[in-house]
């Protein structure tokens, strides 16, 4: 029974998202208020209701009915509670039930914060939402319906995916999820806009939050399925230019350039067709990831089941969305004014340069990820796209944009004066140059690691000396603490998403350059050195645990010095229901940042295959995407106003009048 | 019914959100009218005063700034607001209200399992715990208290000792032979312990004599030199790798170590028979049905009568197949109406498998299962014998 009421509360929902995508709209466009205040009670009811119906499908997880056809295929009695939670998302139909949860959730927040927006925006920001809504229920109800029932129930059920059996999968989903269907409320902003016609800095002002968070939840899920990738999967990698890490990897860069152009639609009321554009942009880009992920183009862990059926929905979805949104700008574009004017070298030129080289390197990964999905669609030739394709695509179209990142926040508006900057920015760069030198002569051979060393010191000195000058850390002293009191959140945010951007660089080039990979046989009691750490191989212990047996490996690990050794075990194991095996690796970290990984293969006799690997501030990847998230968060607090002043043109003529133009 | 209760209760909340709203008489004011865009620039003229006062702007470009926001505001204010008409029309919402509990209740008609109650997995095997399949969780309590009680004392030789031999029965032939490996590190290595961690390796690898397995194999015939088990399994091997004419010395030489009245010596002899027909290229005549299996496993139930075994020699293939299908049914109905011990299931399962009907041997396990229920060492047993027909 909780099952069925679990089931009508969505088929409810769906009927409530149809008045709301109808009412509302036809309300902002006869000018009708009692329609118009119809949309925030629907969007709460809707929200409800979702709720209800999550909450009994979790039910039926946690009590493992496998009447219910998807509690069947991905749960087992004996599995233990916190993956029965969390597997309730993890296959195909939960997560798409978690997808139009979290698109009610901010469907109702949007309803609950925005009771000062203007009548008719809201109206049609909500109207908006529900047709998104009303697409996903259908999806849901029609073609994936976790509610689906069997008459004669198995006893047992199957059992989910071993590899999905991780704290990973009760975290990274949601937060993914959270970031996709963030966009989704810049989306019906970008549409509301567009069906009124009128576009204005106040928009920006209130999108502004909704992308914020989005691309908070986006950036923590992309980074914590980059770790849990890097433990799981046991090949000691942390990003594969795998689709399905594309497919999130898209509406990032577009969601990073679309917070960036809307600052300037903010502050000086300009970039607005381009910040629109975007804005439609960033949600098609993470509804093509749930297209790909979820249609089975793509076979992966991810890919649940396949079925062409949803597949070609998802597509009607993505078509009427995207298509549907560009037609109605390519109508209204003509009609939004054209914002304030600005010399290119000014902070608004640096965020349009910002903006250039993201969408730039959007499109390289989009090719790299679809072009060899076209090619076998259309010739059947199977391609395979992979690092280095985004080695010399990507990674030269970062390297001007990390170059010029600590030089944007040093701009003034409207017209910047690059000469004053670079004197400011002067002592960072020579530290940076020192940076590389010293790396270059520790480290020798290579001379593009210590670059990568440089550059992330240049960015991550350049953020916080931009900190540093605004609040007079060097030239007053004396009142620098109460200026930083002073600074808005948003300042304290960019600096730290910047930062935490360097911090990430520093990560990735020493985990590339300096790795140490050793892959060999080994049997009890063989020892192996790998950089300054002694492997023992003491012996092959077998374990049981409630659904899976393995064996685990039991290694002695000293690192040269005094230090007690450390005890790890990586373990092979074997999922009774599936029977298919997994890898647990065995990690620890040494000095804070730097990770000794061991993973183990197949046996080999007496012995086993071993992978063994040192990854220098290997942590630090993770670490710099976090601090990245931080700065999101503080930014996201900061409730004041943004206010760009203008350098006027005389006192910028007076200081130096050449550089100026 | 009390479903029904609780989906019209549901409704009529669903309803009631956009009915009440609908009906007040005075719409809700969502937020001013006017409202936002004025009001940003409003804001944002005093946020510009309180970063000049906190000095983090010049005054310069403060006054620049102002002018820009002024004229924005200008700009908006002579937009005027975007629509101030109140109240508006009951129909459209009151409609909706309306077709709303019958979109929804029709879909669900449609979609939907109404009197289907849920079915808990403690509750069905509360109803059913002959059916359950729980229903060896004592193994696997006994098996979790002996890992934990080695990882705490990984030199206990008894205990490795222990372990092993139910792992093989549970068919979890890695962990059996990672057992025996630490049992013989621990209590040093002997005949059984050796030949245990070969027949382990080789279940794990589907019976093939992996060179792991041979190893294991040839120290255990180093350490009892009159092993007869271990050569049973180097000489499989020989066949499995192709060596033929090896593998029919290696027969020929255990029928040599028999006296006369070993109870391998049978299943020696026959291996012997197969291994010369393979080496002439003969096809093999089986004397009996049942799998030639090493002696420590020969089947205990009872098997063909001797009569039948002699009838079997003189027929042809085709009769003899036959022969052999006749009594794999015979064995069927008999278990099928009054039922049987483990051993018979255990025979009828092999006999399908070995006739290549795996989906009957599926079906024979599932229902050897429920009549075996109640019997844990049965259901060991039982599961041993799914190797070779997960789907």
């Amino acid at each position: 029974m909780i099952v069925e009421v679990g089931h009508f509360a969505l088929v409810l929902a769906l009927a409530l998202a149809l008045v709301q995508s109808v009412v509302p709209i036809w309300g902002a466009v006869r000018g009708d208020a009692r329609a118009m205040a119809l949309a925030g009670p629907i969007s709460g009811g809707q929200f409800l209701f979702v709720a209800i119906s999550f909450a009994a499908l979790t039910w039926a997880h946690v009590v493992s009915d496998f009447s219910v056809v998807n509690v069947f295929e991905n749960s087992h009695s004996t599995k233990p509670m916190i993956y029965k939670i969390s597997g309730v998302w993890g296959n195909h139909e939960g997560s798409m039930l978690l997808w139009v949860a979290i698109l009610a959730l901010f469907g109702a927040l949007v309803a609950w914060f925005g009771r000062n927006l203007p009548r008719t925006l809201r109206a049609n920001v909500l109207g908006v939402q529900a047709w998104v809504a009303v697409a996903f229920y259908l999806f849901v109800l029609l073609t994936s319906n976790p509610f689906a029932r069997f008459a004669e129930p198995p006893m047992e059920g199957r059992d989910l995916n071993p590899l999905l059996q991780d704290f990973g999968l009760a975290v990274h989903p949601p937060l993914l999820y959270l970031g996709y269907v963030g966009f989704s409320i810049a989306f019906s902003f970008a549409a509301a806009a567009l069906i009124e016609g009128r576009i204005d800095a106040a928009w920006a002002r209130w999108v502004r939050p909704w992308t914020l968070a989005a691309w908070v939840f986006l950036t923590l899920g992309i980074a914590m399925g980059s770790y849990w990738a890097y433990y799981e999967l046991g090949w000691g990698g942390w990003w594969f230019w795998d689709p399905v890490e594309n497919a999130s990897l898209l509406p990032w860069l577009a969601g990073t350039a679309l917070l960036h152009s809307a600052i300037v639609m903010e502050k000086r009321d300009g970039l607005k067709i381009w910040t629109i554009l975007l804005a439609i942009l960033a949600f098609s880009l993470s509804l093509l990831g749930t297209f790909l992920v979820r249609s089975g183009v793509l076979t992966s862990v991810h890919a649940f089941a396949t079925d062409p059926a949803r597949g070609v929905f998802i597509l009607g979805i993505l078509m009427l969305f995207v298509g549907g949104s560009l037609t109605l700008f390519a109508a209204r574009a003509a009609t939004l004014t054209k914002g304030g004017l600005f010399a290119p070298i000014s902070r608004e030129g640096s965020l349009v340069f910002n903006n250039l080289f993201l969408t730039a390197a959007t499109a390289t990964v989009f090719i790299g990820t679809l072009y060899p999905l076209a090619l076998e669609a259309v010739t059947g030739g199977k391609i395979s796209v992979g690092a280095p394709f985004f080695d010399m695509t990507f990674g030269p179209l970062m390297v001007p944009l990390l170059i010029a990142l600590p030089v944007g926040p040093f701009l003034a508006w409207k017209r910047g004066d690059i000469a004053a900057v670079a004197q400011r920015l002067a002592v960072v760069l020579v530290l940076s140059i020192a940076a590389t030198l010293v790396t270059w002569a520790i480290r020798g051979h290579a001379v593009l690691p210590a670059l990568g060393v440089g550059l992330a010191t240049w960015l991550m000195l350049g953020s916080l000396a931009e900190i540093a000058f605004r609040i007079k850390l060097f030239s007053q002293p004396a009142g620098a603490l109460r200026r930083a009191v002073g600074l808005p959140r948003s300042a304290w945010g960019t600096m730290l998403g910047h930062f935490g951007v360097g911090v990430m660089l520093l990560g990735i080039v020493a985990e590339s350059a300096w790795k140490i990979e050793q892959v060999l046989v080994m049997k009890p009691g063989d020892h192996v050195r790998i950089e300054r750490f002694d492997v023992a191989f003491e012996r092959s212990v077998p374990n049981s645990g409630p659904n899976w047996d393995e064996v685990i490996a039991r290694f002695r690990v000293s690192d040269g010095t005094s230090n007690p050794p450390v005890i790890m075990e990586p373990s092979k194991r074997s999922y009774r229901t599936r029977s298919m095996p997994t890898t647990e690796t065995a990690i620890e970290t040494w000095g804070l940042f730097s990770q000794l990984y061991l993973a183990i293969g197949e046996a080999q006799g007496d012995g086993v295959a071993m992978r063994i690997y040192w990854k220098p501030l290997v942590l630090l990847i993770w670490i710099g995407t976090l601090i990245m998230s931080i700065g999101g968060v503080v930014s996201l607090t900061d409730r004041r106003l943004r206010v760009g002043a203008p350098t006027p043109r005389k006192a910028a003529a007076m200081a130096l009048p050449a550089a100026a133009e | 019914m009390l479903i029904w209760a609780l989906i019209a209760g549901m409704t009529a909340v669903a309803v009631s959100i956009v009915l009440v709203p609908a009906l007040r008489r005075r719409p809700e004011a969502s937020g001013p009218a006017e409202a936002g865009e004025m009001s940003v620039y409003r804001d944002q003229l005093a946020e510009l005063d309180r970063d000049v006062d906190s000095g983090l702007v010049g005054a310069a470009e403060a006054e620049a700034a102002r002018t820009e926001i002024s004229r924005r505001l200008l700009r908006a204010g002579r937009r005027g607001p975007a629509t101030a008409a109140d109240g508006g029309s009951r129909f459209l919402p009151i409609a909706a209200a309306l077709l709303l509990p019958v979109v929804a209740v029709g879909l669900y008609t449609r979609l939907g399992h109404p009197t289907m109650p849920d079915m808990p997995f403690a509750e069905r095997k509360m109803a059913a715990p002959t059916a359950a399949p729980g229903a060896g969780q004592s193994i696997e309590d006994l098996v979790a208290k002996v890992v934990g009680h080695l990882a705490a004392n990984p030199d206990d030789t008894k205990g490795w000792d222990l372990l092993a031999p139910t792992y093989m029965h549970l068919g979890r032939f890695e962990l059996a032979a990672a057992a025996w490996r630490n049992a013989i590190r621990t209590g040093g290595p002997d005949e059984r312990r050796l030949t245990e961690l070969g027949r382990a390796l080789t279940a794990a690898a589907d019976d093939v004599v992996t060179p792991e397995a041979r190893e294991a194999f040839t120290r255990a015939i180093e350490v009892a030199p009159s092993a007869v088990l271990p050569r049973f399994f180097l000489a499989a091997g020989l066949a499995q790798e192709g060596k033929k004419a090896e593998a029919v010395e290696a027969w020929r030489a255990i029928v040599a170590m028999a006296k006369g009245d070993e109870p391998w010596l049978p299943d020696a002899r026959e291996e012997l028979a197969r291994a010369e027909a393979d080496l002439t290229g003969k096809p093999y005549v089986p004397p009996v049905a049942t799998p030639a299996s090493p002696p420590s496993a020969a089947p205990a139930a009872p098997g063909p009568s001797a009569a039948d075994v002699e009838a079997a020699a003189l027929m042809s293939p085709e009769e003899r197949a036959k022969m052999i299908a006749t009594m794999v049914e015979r064995l069927k109905d008999r278990l099928n109406g009054s039922g049987g011990t483990i051993d018979d299931w255990e025979r009828l399962i092999r006999a399908e498998k070995l006739l290549g009907r795996l989906d009957d041997a599926r079906a024979t396990l599932d229902r050897a299962r429920a009549a075996l229920s109640g019997d844990a060492a049965a259901l060991v047993r039982l599961d041993a014998l799914t190797t070779g027909l997960k789907p």
